[in-house]
């Protein structure tokens, strides 16, 4: 077994496909963090000022994220008329399921930025939005960071499910697999899938630590 | 000069924060906003900011009407110390510090190089700049918050409740530190408290907000603890306001005993049977020597007790007061201005020479509420 996986990792041909599949995913499920995170922040921002917007916005979110994404994949290009297996389609779907899954931590992260700072911040004289990027936005940061971390699994794993409609990345081998009853490329994919998460995760882990140095100092003595 | 012209504030929700209020605060003065909670005295100085709009009358700063400036602008020029320091978790104490000047395009170096100077301004060293809010003591906190409404020199300062959150001891420090750097740089500022003892310990003048923002009454603390003027005011100045008023009369009325001194480290033998008061080769207060006492302790150390807190002529009377009753004899000792013995008084003197005070057609006020 351990044999037939050196064997096919050896192979420079698989090497290079491995090496393909593995970028198509890391670009698959990062663009649409960033967007869909990029996106959440406004929605949530909103969210948390309207009471109505608030119990909309978060009502369809939570809609949106029980859409199978299987179903997601296969309706969007008939809506936005691109082809199935184009990487904007999974980009696309992957960038709304970050979005509705972030809408929440936003939300949640605003409301836990204290009132007295904002008022103070108000008071020194900062302009709404510039008070929202230097202070609620980075204050919001450790909450929100959970959420980007979860998001981030999420949209690897969800990435290896586009594979089943040929949209590629890393799924791509465990259905090339499948089809030829190869494990060894099965094997590599669910290794790489698992290891991608994981170091996605510690470098999100690491970004969160380099914004907030602030969050570590002990409590007040 | 800030003036509220029938400013009234009415909530959304039907609330009336403010009712009709008629006041002008004078430029370089100290004036306090003092009430029970909910009487309107943070809505009160948020519409000297525009933090809060009037529904009817308007606000005034240096004649001009708030309204004619940017909210923005306008806030860049007056300082706010809010409640619970307000200060921001993610930025070090110097980054705080500079906000306003890097607001007002000031650059990075200039902002922080200021801040420095204003760290110091308020008593902190330059040194804790480095750290966040988070790694400061509340009274701290509280310093650097001042540090940061100071950092762009604005005539005006807002301070709502700026010490409420410390404990008594530390509150009286930053009590005492705020009135040091308001005789250096005279502000105009309107300080919210509901703390009545603070309030006349602050202010210049005193306005006594009543439930449903009514101004019930506006006065120099003395005048205030003198003749409240209603049933409000006087309950809510409270029953021992005597003891208070004791802030604002020197003890000049009062005449000083002398009692048997002895040098420090020349001390009679054998003891006398009498309380001994120890002063230093300066004349300056040492401690007591109890009567009767023995040279067994050892040390003549040992033997002295530590007086009480000493009573500086010309100052308010409550520290002569102060002085006899924290004193071991139970005689206050009063000191010149240098701190050279000057004689001792008893609190039963202090007492009487406050009622003859009270007696006196100036300083009348109607007896009830008074010592008793
Ligand atoms: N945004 C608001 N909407 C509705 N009512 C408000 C609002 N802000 C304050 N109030 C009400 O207005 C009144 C005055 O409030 P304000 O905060 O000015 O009181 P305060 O004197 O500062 O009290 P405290 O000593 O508790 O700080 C209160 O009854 C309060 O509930
Ligand atoms: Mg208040």
């Amino acid at each position: 077994m351990l044999g037939d996986i050196v064997q096919y990792l050896s192979d420079p041909f698989n090497q290079d496909r491995i090496l393909g599949y593995l970028g198509e995913h890391l670009q698959l499920s990062l663009l649409p963090l960033v967007i869909g995170l990029a996106a959440a922040i406004p929605l949530g921002w909103l969210a948390s000022r309207t009471r109505s917007l608030r119990l909309t916005l978060m009502g369809t979110a939570n809609v949106v994220y029980t859409i199978p994404s299987l179903a997601l994949f296969v309706v969007l290009p008939g809506l936005i008329g691109t082809q199935i297996t184009a990487p904007i389609n999974v980009i696309l779907a992957l960038s709304i399921y970050t979005a509705a899954l972030l809408v929440r931590p936003v939300v949640d992260a605003l409301d836990a930025v204290p009132g007295h700072v904002i008022a103070a911040a108000t008071a020194m004289g900062y302009r709404p939005l510039r008070r929202f990027f230097a202070v609620e936005l980075p204050l919001s940061v450790p909450v929100l960071a959970a959420g980007v971390r979860v998001a981030s699994v999420s949209n690897i794993s969800l990435v290896s499910v586009g594979a089943l409609i040929g949209t590629g990345g890393l799924g791509a081998l465990f259905t090339g697999g499948f089809q030829i009853r190869y494990l060894p490329p099965i094997i590599v994919g669910i290794a790489l899938t698992l290891l991608l998460a994981l170091v996605m995760d510690l470098l999100l882990v690491g970004l969160r630590r380099a914004l907030t140095p602030w969050s570590r100092v002990g409590g007040a003595h | 000069m800030i003036e509220f012209r029938s400013v009234t504030k009415r909530f959304d929700d039907g609330t009336v924060a403010v009712d009709n209020l008629n006041l002008s605060v004078d430029a370089g003065t100290i004036t306090v906003f003092v009430g029970p909670s909910g009487c309107g005295k943070t809505t009160s100085l948020r519409m000297v900011n525009r933090m809060v709009e009037p529904t009817e009358g308007a606000v005034l700063v240096d004649g001009a009407d708030v309204r004619a400036s940017d909210p923005a602008l306008l806030r860049r020029r007056i300082g706010y110390v809010i409640q619970q320091a307000g200060l921001f978790p993610h930025r070090t104490v110097l980054d705080n510090v500079a906000t306003v000047p890097l607001l007002s395009g000031w650059t990075r170096r200039r902002a922080r190089d200021r801040a420095g100077e204003l760290l110091e301004l308020v008593g902190l060293p330059t040194e804790l700049g480095k750290r966040y809010p988070a790694q400061l003591s509340g009274g701290q906190q509280q310093r650097v918050g001042v540090a940061r409404a100071l950092a762009a020199d604005p005539p005006v300062l807002l301070m709502d409740e700026p010490f409420s959150a410390v404990d008594p001891v530390v509150r009286e420090g930053l009590q005492d530190e705020l009135l040091r750097l308001q005789a250096e740089l005279d502000k105009t500022i309107v300080f919210v408290t509901h703390d009545i003892d603070e309030a006349v310990k602050v202010g210049e003048k005193v306005a006594v907000f009543r439930q449903g923002g009514h101004l019930a009454q506006y006065a120099e603390p003395d005048e205030l603890l003198a003749r409240p003027a209603d049933d409000f005011v006087s309950e809510f100045v409270g029953r021992d306001r005597g003891y208070r008023r004791l802030s604002f009369l020197d003890a000049s009325g009062i005449e000083l005993r002398d009692v048997p001194t002895a040098r420090e480290g020349a001390l009679p033998e054998p003891r006398p049977e009498e309380w001994v008061l120890v002063l230093n080769a300066e004349d300056r207060p040492r401690g007591w020597l109890p009567p009767g006492s023995t040279v067994d302790t050892g040390s003549e150390t040992a033997e002295v007790q530590p007086g009480g807190s000493l009573y500086t002529k010309g100052t308010p009377m409550r520290g002569a007061l102060d002085a006899a009753l924290s004193s071991p004899s139970g005689l206050g000792v009063v000191v010149d201005e240098d701190g050279r013995y000057a004689g001792v008084v008893t609190a039963e003197e202090v007492l009487e020479a406050i009622q003859q005070r009270r007696a006196e057609p100036e300083h009348g006020e109607p007896e009830q509420g008074g010592f008793g």
